[in-house]
C-alpha cells in the first residue's frame, strides 16, 4: 500500500520567497498531524498538496497520485480551510449539497449526504438557516460537513479548532477521531495546538521555517514510553536494584539520603509491571510514587524547535 | 432519507460526468436569481418589447388586422433589416440591465467569504468555474436577445411568402450580433463581479464602464475632432459591428439609443472588433488575476 502522502524534495516559492524547502517524507498514518509555529509553512503545504500552488521543485504524491495529476488527486480529498469559506446567502444544507454535487455526487445523493453530514456534525436543527447567520463554531462545523459530505479518502483539516470555545473544541476533536476510527478516511490535521494533534494523530510532521524539523510516529513513541518507569522508593538499596536488573531491565539507582531513592527502570516488552511490585515486596521496599516517563508531543515539538530544520525521525 | 444516521460513512455511490459538472454552477445560480420576485418580474418585462414587435410583425403581414386598426398598408408595407436591428437594440439594452443586476450575484459572493478554495479543492478547475458562471449569464441573456429575435424572424418568414431566402442574412446577424453583445456583457460583468466585492458597487461599476466610456468618446471627439476615443465606448462599438452584420454600416441607426452613432464619422468596423476584443482580453486577464484559490502577496 503506498504512503498516504509522499513528499519528494518538495520546494515551494511564493512571491519570490522560498516557503517550503526540500521537504522529503513518507506519511502513512491514519491521522497525520502537521505542526509548526505560525509561518512555518503548514497551510502552504496543504495548499500545494491541493494544487493551489505550483511546486518550484520536487513533487508530492497523495495516495499514489502525483501533484501534477490535479483532478485525479482532488477526487480523493476533502478540505476544511482555516479561514471562513462559505456562501453567506445559502442555507447550510444547500451549500453542502452544492459542494457535494461539485465533487461529483448526483443531485439526490448530494442532498441526502448533505443532510446526513449536517446531522453528523451536530447542526441538524440549523441546516436550513443561512450560513451568514451562523456563529463561528457553527461555521467551523459547516466547513467540516462540506469536507466530508462526498466521502473523501483523505481529509485536509487546516486549524479546525480555531476560534472554538472548549466544549466546541472537544466536540470537533471527537468528530475528527470518529472519522479517523471509521476506517476509510485518512486525515491530515494542521494545527499549531499540540493538544489537538496529540489527541487525534498517530504520526506527526513538524515544520519550522519551511523545513521538516521532526517526523515522528506518535503511536510508536507512546508504546516506547510506556516501558520507561521512574520509581520513588523508601528502603531500596543496591540489592533491590540488582534484583530489578535480574529481571532483564535496565536500571539506574539514585539514593537521595534519609532512606529514599529514585530508581529509573526500562522494562523489556516481556516483563510485566507486577514483577516490580513483587520484587519490592520481597525486598521490603516501599514504592511511594511511580511515573511513566512520558516523552510528550510537547517534548518532541520543543526539541524540534531547538534543533531546527533538516532532520527528523522516520 | 437517512438523516438519523449519526455515524460517519464513506460515499460509495455513482459519480456524475466530470465533463458536464460545470453545469451545476448555472443551475444553482439561476435558482438563486429567480428566488428574487423583483428580478423574475424584470425578466418578464424583458419580453414585453418582443410581444409588441411580434404584434407589429403580425399586423404588417395581415391586411385584416391593418384594416381593423386603421393602419394604411403603405405604412407597414414590408419589414426590413432596420426593424430587426431596432428589435435587437431594444433587447440589447434590456440585456445590459439584466447583466447589471445578475452578474454581481455570481462571483462576488464566492469571493467575499472565501468560498473559492472550496470549489477548487474539488475536481474542478478555474476554467470550469468561469465557464459555469458564464453559462448562467449566457442562458439568461440568450433568453432575452437572440431567442426572441429569431422567433420574430421565424414569425415574419412564416407570414410573408418569399421573404425568407432574401433575408437569411438577418437571421445570421440577429444570432451573431446578440452573441457578441452577450459575450462582452458576460465577461465584463464577471470581471467586475470578481473585483468589486459589494453588489451595488459592482452594478454601479458596470454602468460606469458604459457611460464613462461614452462620455470619454464624446469628449475626445469634441477636443480632437475624430472618433477614435469611441474605442472605449462599448455599446457604440457593438452598434458598429451590428450595423455591419445587418449590412447597414454607415447608415443612421433605425432608433436613437445606446448602440447609436449620434454625430461624426463612424469608426471602421475592424477598429470596433479590435476594441471589443481588447475589452474581452482585458476582462479575462482581470478574471485570471482574481480567481485564484489563494492570493499570493509579493
Amino acid at each position: 500500500m503506498p504512503p498516504v502522502i509522499e513528499l519528494l524534495r518538495l520546494d515551494v516559492r511564493l512571491g519570490g520567497r522560498s516557503v517550503l524547502r526540500s521537504l522529503e517524507a513518507a506519511l502513512s498514518g491514519r491521522a497525520i498531524g502537521l505542526l509548526g509555529p505560525n509561518g512555518a509553512g503548514k497551510s502552504t503545504l496543504i495548499n500545494t498538496l491541493l494544487g493551489f500552488h505550483r511546486p518550484a521543485g520536487g513533487t508530492a504524491r497523495i495516495l499514489g497520485h502525483d501533484l501534477r495529476d490535479g483532478k485525479a488527486l482532488r477526487r480523493l480529498v476533502g478540505y476544511m480551510p482555516e479561514n471562513d469559506a462559505f456562501v453567506a446567502h445559502m442555507s447550510g444544507v444547500r451549500f453542502v449539497r452544492y459542494m457535494a454535487e461539485l465533487a461529483g455526487l448526483p443531485s439526490e445523493q448530494a442532498l441526502e449526504r448533505a443532510h446526513e453530514a449536517f446531522f453528523y456534525v451536530g447542526l441538524g436543527e440549523a441546516r436550513y438557516r443561512k450560513l451568514g447567520t451562523y456563529s463561528l463554531g457553527m461555521k467551523q462545523l459547516a466547513k467540516l460537513a462540506q469536507a466530508i459530505a462526498h466521502g473523501p479518502r483523505l481529509l485536509f483539516l487546516d486549524e479546525p479548532t480555531n476560534g472554538l470555545d472548549p466544549p466546541a473544541r472537544q466536540r470537533m476533536i471527537r468528530l475528527i477521531r470518529e472519522i479517523r476510527d471509521a476506517g476509510r478516511t485518512h486525515i491530515l490535521l494542521s494545527s499549531h495546538l499540540l493538544r489537538d494533534v496529540e489527541e487525534c494523530c498517530e504520526e506527526v510532521l513538524i515544520l519550522k521555517d519551511g523545513r521538516i524539523a521532526a517526523h515522528s510516529d506518535l503511536a510508536e513513541e507512546r508504546r516506547a514510553n510506556r516501558r520507561f518507569v521512574e520509581l520513588e522508593t523508601r528502603g531500596a538499596g543496591e540489592s533491590f536494584a540488582g534484583a530489578v536488573e535480574g529481571l532483564g531491565c535496565e536500571c539506574a539507582f539514585f539514593p537521595n539520603g534519609s532512606g529514599t531513592a529514585r530508581v529509573k527502570v526500562v522494562l523489556p516488552e516481556a516483563t510485566p509491571m507486577r514483577e516490580l511490585f513483587r520484587l519490592a515486596a520481597e525486598h521490603d521496599v516501599e514504592i511511594r510514587r511511580m511515573n511513566y516517563r512520558r516523552d510528550s508531543l510537547e517534548d518532541i515539538f520543543l526539541a524540534a524547535m531547538r534543533e531546527g530544520g533538516g532532520g527528523g525521525r522516520p | 432519507m437517512a438523516v438519523h444516521r449519526r455515524a460517519y460513512r464513506p460515499y460509495e455511490g455513482p459519480l456524475t460526468s466530470e465533463r458536464w459538472r460545470f453545469l451545476v454552477l448555472p443551475r444553482y445560480a439561476l435558482q438563486e436569481v429567480f428566488e428574487s420576485r423583483l428580478l423574475t418580474a424584470f425578466v418578464v418585462v424583458c419580453f414585453i418589447p418582443f410581444l409588441v414587435e411580434a404584434a407589429a410583425v403580425y399586423t404588417a403581414n395581415s391586411p385584416a388586422a391593418r384594416a381593423l386598426l386603421g393602419i394604411p398598408s403603405q405604412a407597414v408595407d414590408s419589414l426590413e433589416r432596420e426593424f430587426f436591428l431596432a428589435a435587437l437594440s431594444v433587447q440589447g439594452v434590456l440585456a445590459f440591465f439584466l447583466t447589471a443586476w445578475v452578474a454581481p450575484l455570481l462571483v462576488s459572493p464566492d469571493l467575499v467569504n472565501g468560498a473559492l478554495p472550496l470549489y477548487l479543492s474539488r475536481p474542478f478547475t478555474r476554467t470550469e468555474y468561469v465557464l459555469g458562471k458564464t453559462t448562467a449569464l449566457l442562458v439568461l441573456l440568450s433568453a432575452v436577445t437572440w431567442v426572441p429575435g429569431l422567433v420574430l424572424f421565424g414569425l415574419q418568414a412564416g407570414l410573408a411568402d418569399g421573404w425568407l431566402l432574401p433575408n437569411l442574412r438577418v437571421a445570421g446577424a440577429l444570432f451573431a450580433g446578440a452573441w457578441i453583445w452577450i459575450v462582452v456583457l458576460t465577461i465584463l460583468g464577471l470581471a467586475l463581479s470578481a473585483w468589486v466585492r459589494w453588489r451595488v458597487v459592482a452594478t454601479a461599476a458596470l454602468f460606469g464602464v458604459l457611460f464613462m466610456g461614452a462620455a470619454f468618446g464624446e469628449v475626445w471627439r469634441g477636443v480632437l475632432g475624430n472618433s477614435w476615443g469611441r474605442l472605449v465606448h462599448l455599446s457604440y462599438l457593438v452598434g458598429v459591428v451590428w450595423r455591419d452584420l445587418f449590412g447597414l454600416h454607415g447608415r443612421p441607426s433605425p432608433v436613437r439609443g445606446m448602440f447609436d452613432e449620434r454625430r461624426g464619422a463612424e469608426l471602421p468596423v475592424w477598429a470596433a472588433w479590435l476594441g471589443l476584443l481588447a475589452v474581452c482580453a482585458l476582462c479575462l486577464w482581470l478574471l485570471d488575476r482574481r480567481l485564484r484559490a489563494r492570493e499570493v502577496v509579493s
